[in-house]
């Protein structure tokens, strides 16, 4: 076996993206659960543990132009590193919306009772597993996973219309409750932006495994 | 668009001896493109080079079979190797200008063709010395010895020699290998010039050389040729487990 640091510098990444990855299930979980059930301190947890995730981005930005500068990778190194490149500029906006998220929660908290949409959880829990498949397909290098995802996104983005609608025939009924339903309306926009985000990085899990760019 | 074909090598087996250097080579190189031949030392790529002309011949021993032909001739059966030689010129590894002054050395093809008048013989050694990117470093010092030059000047005056009888192929044999990082930046540049007149094929080392200036990569190991592409699919999705290992270093 010929290039052991080269070698050991590709896992060192690789376990930077995992460590990374693992962030973001973690403030993915807990904001839904700051959701639930409107709970300011976990908000303000996420949203202090975004800078963590932004300090890592620029980390693994750095090793993967330092790779790229020292070792001139090919193939699937080369695919393996640019990838990366593009999927934790991804994983850092999804961490980002869990923290937009967040601070809507923290608004919610000042307003009065609202009982959140009926089919919100069911867009939480679409959106959370394209999130967790996503991080999994990367470490297991799951070529069906990642393509789940990428069919999965559809189901987030009906969610999302319909929950639109039902928020905006609240507002229309109800209008004394248009403040929380403007809290509910960035909330999911926010929800279906993380389900864009994990499709972006399966797609690019799907290059790195098949070494075939996704076009159009 | 498709390319035209030079060269077509069908079942070409070499043995030196005992030993079977060359497996059964099948595969069609492009006209005006270059076309780089990588893989470890030992594997065949520069036996495979010297067989397109015939630089094989010259040593004991070595028996051929299968067939390669050039613009639809079999270059073995129907041409003789001189003026093979003449239509496919090489450069190898180390600079080998002769002992001479840098306008003899570009001359010398010419005059053995028998070309005497003075001022085509000018004309031919400032053409050979422009196309090969070493005009203007040389024009004043001509008379002077080709072996007083640093050796990326040296490796572009053997290629204005082989460019003075005007070939159609131009063989390289890892002829960046002694220069430094500026001189072979220079000659790769100039073979990327070159390439809308001449076919050239190239044996490298530098995975990045090839990666740089080929349109089409074959990978050779243990007298077979793995896997022939183009060079970008080569290099960022090569098909075959061994390409990809040797290309990715973990190899060996």
């Amino acid at each position: 076996m010929m290039r052991q640091s080269f070698i050991a510098q590709l896992e060192e990444l690789n376990n930077k993206v995992i460590k990374m990855g693992s962030i973001l299930e973690l403030s993915t979980n807990e904001m839904i659960l700051a959701l639930d059930n409107t709970d300011v301190e976990i908000a303000k947890k996420i949203i202090k543990r975004d800078d963590e995730i932004d300090l890592l981005e620029q980390h693994i930005e750095r090793d993967c132009i330092n790779i790229i500068a020292k070792q001139q990778p090919l193939a699937t190194d080369l695919r393996k590193i640019t990838s990366i490149m593009k999927i934790i500029t991804d994983i850092e906006r999804i961490a980002d919306q869990c923290s937009d998220i967040s601070e809507y929660i923290i608004r919610l908290s000042k307003l009065p009772n609202f009982s959140a949409p009926k089919t919100l959880s069911d867009m939480i829990s679409a959106m959370k597993k394209m999130v967790i498949d996503t991080i999994d397909s990367f470490v297991e290098a799951d070529l069906d996973k990642a393509s789940g995802v990428i069919l999965a996104d559809d189901e987030v983005d009906e969610y999302f219309e319909k929950i639109t609608q039902d928020l905006s025939e609240m507002m229309q009924e109800e209008p004394k409750t248009v403040p929380q339903c403007i809290c509910y309306l960035m909330i999911i926009k926010y929800l279906e932006r993380m389900a864009d985000h994990s499709t972006n990085i399966a797609e690019w899990i799907k290059f790195i495994i098949t070494g075939d760019l996704a076009l159009g | 668009m498709s390319d035209i074909i030079k060269f077509s090598v069908s079942d070409l087996n070499l043995f030196y001896g005992n030993f079977q250097a060359l497996k059964n080579i099948n595969m069609k190189i492009a006209k005006e493109k270059i076309t780089a031949f990588i893989g470890p030392s030992g594997c065949g790529k520069s036996t495979f080079i010297k067989t397109v002309n015939r630089m094989n011949d010259l040593i004991e021993g070595v028996r051929i079979t299968g067939e390669i032909t050039m613009d639809g001739v079999d270059i073995y059966k129907d041409m003789d190797a001189i003026s093979l030689r003449t239509r496919v010129g090489m450069v190898f590894q180390q600079p080998n200008p002769f002992p001479m002054s840098i306008y003899d050395n570009v001359a010398y093809g010419p005059r053995i063709h028998g070309i005497r008048k003075k001022n085509v013989l000018d004309e031919i050694v400032e053409k050979s010395l422009r196309q090969a990117a070493i005009w203007d470093e040389v024009k004043d010092k001509l008379k002077k010895s080709a072996l007083a030059v640093s050796g990326g000047q040296q490796q572009r005056i053997c290629i204005a020699r082989t460019l003075a009888i005007e070939p159609e192929v131009i063989l390289m044999d890892e002829p960046t290998s002694a220069l430094d990082p500026i001189s072979t930046l220079k000659i790769e540049d100039l073979a990327t010039e070159l390439k809308q007149f001449y076919t050239i094929i190239i044996v490298t080392h530098n995975m990045q050389q090839a990666g740089r200036i080929s349109d089409k990569t074959a990978f050779f190991l243990n007298g077979e040729v793995i896997e022939y592409g183009e060079t970008e699919q080569i290099f960022n999705k090569p098909r075959n487990k061994k390409t990809e290992d040797y290309i990715t270093g973990r190899f060996g």
